[in-house]
């Protein structure tokens, strides 16, 4: 069954205790919110949650494979997008693309994108990375209204699968029911 | 995910752009560089010419060093191994074998150029081709070892000289030691090379480990 339990997890960096004591306890079907000011841990709290970062004190579990949509893309930028993406995704690229709408960039290089378009290009290797649990670093980042609601739509749809995400960001986006978790 | 998928990414990035033709035209270079330095004294270059080739060969592993790691990590695709679950002695491992790919063949064709330089004799080439064969791969291991070790480090370039350059030096005696034809410098060549080989993946892993806490 697909779970994440994060227990009373601290995390400290650079000598700096940047929260403690968060616990998240994620199903399947269920999402969480993360949300605070700039350097506040965000993405450090994400990073613990992918098994990236030692946590300070407290437990991580994870019942599922991971999907980790970080700052950077992870793209090779001198290759065409869709040959990018088929190193992380294999086969699954062309309905990836297809579900962030980036059918006709599959031939661009990754270096040309705009910062939207890459964004997609990240969340596109999360649909296809065909993973249960999804740990988003705001992956709204640069995208139009549209974009946005796409990304929102294909949380819901991952989350209607069974699938868990946790979606760190500090732009609205769609999560209904989700567990907020407010740090700093 | 495989090594294979790995090696043959980190080698077609290694050769895009012409990357294939930099360690060959260093190496040339610092090569030719010797003649202009010690005279045109035909029996000494012959003397000292297989020994150069070695150093040559040294200089050359190390210029690739900053490509070999640091855009990875920055890139987020060693985080992206991680969270796949690649543990990360492979990675350093397909690095390697895709770094020693990507310098060693050209290196050695390139040795019959240099060797033509400094006329040696058929059997001394024969010997630095086959040590090439033998102290590469230890050269690749610790080219990765050193570019995990100072991923992240401003100036890296420098200071992957500073850490790689004494711990060559044993490749170096026994390179340059067996073409005198002694066959224990050889297998000595041989038994440090194996031990980088071995012990880089390692030692490359936790270096990136310990980066990303």
């Amino acid at each position: 069954m697909t779970a994440l339990r994060l227990a009373d997890v601290a995390c400290r960096r650079g000598g700096r205790e940047l929260f403690a004591g968060i616990g998240v306890a994620l199903d399947a079907g269920e999402a969480a919110l993360v949300s605070g000011a700039n350097g506040v841990g965000k993405s450090s709290l994400l990073r613990i949650a992918a098994g990236l970062l030692r946590p300070a004190a407290g437990t991580v579990t994870r019942d599922g494979a991971v999907a980790l949509l970080g700052e950077a893309h992870a793209l090779d930028p001198e290759l065409p997008l869709a040959r990018a993406l088929r190193f992380w995704i294999g086969s699954r690229v062309s309905m990836a693309l297809a579900a962030l709408a980036l059918e006709p960039l599959a031939e661009v290089p990754v270096a040309m994108l705009s910062t939207g378009q890459r964004r997609r290009a990240g969340m596109a290797r999360i649909v296809g990375a065909d993973a249960p649990i999804w740990l988003l670093d705001e992956p709204a980042n640069g995208l139009d209204k549209a974009g946005v609601a796409r990304i929102a739509a294909l949380i819901a749809t991952h989350r209607a699968a069974g699938g868990i995400a946790v979606v760190a960001t500090h732009q609205p986006i769609a999560l209904p029911d989700a567990l907020q978790v407010a740090l700093g | 995910m495989r090594a294979t998928v790995i090696i043959t990414r980190d080698l077609r990035r290694a050769w895009a752009g012409g990357g294939l033709w930099w360690p060959v035209a260093f190496f040339l270079l610092v090569a030719t560089l010797f003649p202009f330095a010690v005279g045109p004294d035909a029996a000494l270059l012959t003397r000292i010419g297989g020994g150069v080739i070695w150093a040559a060969a040294l200089l050359a592993a190390l210029l690739p060093v900053e490509r070999l790691v640091a855009p990875d990590v920055e890139a987020g695709v060693i985080d992206q191994y991680v969270v796949r679950g690649v543990p990360l002695a492979l990675v350093a491992g397909a690095k390697i074998a895709a770094h020693w790919l990507g310098f060693a063949p050209p290196l050695m064709l390139a040795a019959l150029i240099a060797a033509g330089l400094f006329d040696l004799p058929a059997a001394v080439l024969l010997r630095i081709e086959l040590g090439l064969a033998i102290g590469t791969p230890g050269l690749a291991a610790l080219g990765v070892a050193t570019a995990a070790l100072v991923a992240g480090l401003r100036g890296s370039g420098a200071v992957a000289g500073l850490v790689m350059m004494p711990l060559a030096v044993p490749l170096l005696i026994f390179g340059a030691g067996a073409l005198d034809g002694g066959a224990a410098a050889m297998k000595l060549l041989a038994a440090v090379s194996l031990v980088l080989t071995a012990g880089a993946p390692w030692i490359a892993a936790a270096a990136i480990r310990s980066g990303m806490d």
